[in-house]
């Protein structure tokens, strides 16, 4: 693996500044997910109204690739619907578990499409999926 | 001035060659040790020749080859004995591991002592194998775990000991070797304390063979409310010959590898640890113990061949160590053993011991120069066997160990199966390089520049 693959700029900087990383006073959702392994801890926070994700927000602790996963989906869910946050994530675990997308569906993750290699890394997938894992476990506990 | 022999000179490197994954792979740089040693070309040889020559169920046949398996697994067994200076081979129980070696413990003995009121003794330092299986027999028994806490550098202080261990006391179990800060822990220091002010137990009298109480087929030496026999003729002093005081059993799996272990200087009662940290096969443990305490000590696992004989009814147990092993013995690792233990009786202890003691001081020196790097655990390089954990300021270990893979350092990133001791330390997880006397100055420079080369990535130069 190179390294230089997975731990890009765009993930970097979302280690480094990120934009969701706050608490989140009027969320009508939140949910923790946990990767007992590794000891990662991640709170996903939402704003959903009339079906619609109105803002995102994130809190916890754990490596760069499972918070700079966070933040990216954090700002690829924003101002969508529930159903198309369900299928991003769904396209999400296809990426990373090695599938092959087309390039439509590619250009849908925008720049989650960078964490791709981490299908050649069997050991850290479940750190990049930990936010994406939260997100669709709280999505089907409210539907 | 004193020459300095090729084999303790680090920049030089006569052992590798021995290695089939190291000679085949010359730039991995193999810092993980401590999770399993690399096995020397005679260990793999000799295990793969069981099966072309000997292969046959030891024990059990009466004929050439299955003799010959027995005589295999016979001759590890002495040689095993004689490296830790056992008494009698008969004392070396084979098990699959350390964490085999340390279940068994709590089950036949703490479940045949412990009750209520009574204390188990571990260290906050503990693998999960030596700490897991005390909790548990805790909670079944009701007797109460306490923890030695180390200072900040992971000594063990003579106040906590002296504070910790009590006339309450009936078991101390303690890891020779930290896993994470590579202190050796002053393990004579709390046998000796151990045995003289800790609880004897007459249930051990009761349960060995010929005594006047229950037969040790017995394995729960109570009547029919739960209430321990009082046997005839054992006051609630006596104890077995040899055992006094509270039973003090040692995790050896990480000390081992690196330094002499003499069980008898030691003064621990039982003592366990694995084969395969040892340059040794998988699926090998060992469990040495005092005889006239394995013998009062109830059988683990019932089965094949750990018995005299059995009717519809009853049973009655074999004598050591076959008491111990039921089922077949993976005989094929077991005879592997004895080369491993060869070839570093070839180096020689002293000099493997020399040569790590200055790779660590390198590791050690190296690392602490960098000034985002934090190390855990004894700050004088001479204190610490085998391994060093450190983390780098804000990056967690997990990236650290991705990004030194991707440059063919391996290293361990986690918690090493010692949450407790995270939790301590004040931290979630750790990096941990761990070394073994195959490794030479170019695999810690190669970790020196990997952890330049994730710090430069996390923290890119201001344009």
């Amino acid at each position: 693996m190179n390294a230089n693959e997975l731990y890009t700029p765009a993930l970097l900087d979302h280690v480094s500044n990120p934009d969701y990383n706050h608490e989140l006073c009027n969320a009508t959702h939140s949910h923790q997910g946990v990767n007992p392994t590794c000891g990662d801890e991640l709170n996903l926070h939402l704003v959903i109204k009339d079906g619609v994700i109105e803002d995102a927000a994130w809190t916890g602790i754990g490596c760069a690739i499972s918070k700079g996963s966070a933040d990216m989906m954090s700002d690829l869910i924003v101002g969508e619907t529930v159903e198309r946050a369900s299928y991003l994530a769904e396209l999400f675990h296809r990426l990373v578990i090695g599938d092959t997308l087309s390039s439509e569906e590619r250009k849908e993750l925008d720049e989650a499409i960078s964490l791709e290699s981490i299908s050649k890394m069997p050991a850290r997938v479940k750190c990049a999926e930990l936010a994406w894992r939260t997100l669709e476990e709280m999505l089907k506990s409210q539907s | 001035m004193k020459a300095t022999s090729t084999s303790e000179d680090i920049t030089k490197n006569p052992y590798k060659k021995d290695f089939p994954l190291l000679s085949a792979n010359r730039d991995l740089h193999y810092l993980d040790s401590a999770a399993t040693t690399q096995r020397p070309a005679r260990v793999i040889e000799t295990q793969e020749k069981f099966y072309e020559t000997t292969n046959a169920n030891p024990l059990r046949g009466l004929y050439e080859l299955s003799i010959e398996a027995t005589q295999e697994i016979q001759e590890a067994r002495e040689r095993i004995a004689a490296f830790i200076n056992s008494p009698s081979s008969q004392d070396v129980i084979f098990t699959r591991n350390t964490t085999e070696s340390l279940n068994l413990v709590a089950y036949t003995l703490g479940n045949l002592i412990l009750h209520e009121g009574d204390e188990v003794v571990i260290t906050v330092m503990e693998h999960h194998s030596n700490l897991i299986p005390w909790q548990q027999v805790c909670k079944r028994t009701g007797a109460t775990l306490v923890y030695l806490y180390p200072d900040k550098e992971g000594h063990i202080l003579d106040e906590e000991i002296e504070r910790k261990i009590t006339p309450k006391t009936k078991i101390v179990s303690i890891a020779h070797v930290s896993n994470v800060l590579g202190i050796t822990l002053p393990v004579k220091k709390i046998a000796k304390r151990a045995h003289e002010v800790g609880a004897s137990s007459p249930e051990l009298m009761r349960s060995a063979p010929g005594s006047p109480g229950p037969t040790m087929n017995d394995t729960c030496i109570c009547d029919a409310e739960g209430k321990p026999h009082e046997a005839k003729n054992i006051s609630p002093q006596q104890t077995l010959p040899g055992i006094k005081g509270a039973v003090v059993i040692v995790d050896a799996a990480q000390s081992i590898p690196h330094t002499k272990i003499d069980v008898q200087e030691l003064d621990c009662d039982l003592l366990a640890f694995s084969a395969h940290k040892l340059f040794g096969p998988f699926g090998v443990g060992v469990l040495w113990g005092k005889q006239s305490l394995l013998l009062a000590m109830p059988p683990f696992l019932t089965g094949g061949e750990m018995i005299d004989t059995v009717s519809e009814t009853d049973a009655v147990w074999g004598p050591l160590p076959e008491k111990f092993e039921a089922g077949t013995q993976d005989a094929a690792s077991i005879a592997a053993t004895t080369p491993a233990l060869d070839y570093l009786e070839s180096i020689g202890l002293p000099v493997i011991e020399k040569r790590e003691k200055a790779l660590i001081k390198y590791l050690y020196d190296e690392l602490s120069a960098l000034p985002y790097v934090h190390i855990y655990g004894p700050k004088n390089p001479e204190e610490r066997t085998g391994v060093v954990s450190f983390n780098l300021d804000g990056i967690h270990p997990h990236d650290v160990a991705s990004l030194l893979d991707s440059k063919g350092i391996a290293v361990r990133a986690g918690h090493h199966c010692a949450q407790p001791l995270m939790n301590f330390l004040g931290t979630d997880s750790t990096n941990r390089a761990s070394i073994a006397f195959y490794n030479d100055k170019s695999d810690i420079d190669a970790l020196v520049d990997g952890v330049k080369y994730v710090w430069g990535i996390f923290n890119p130069p201001q344009k």
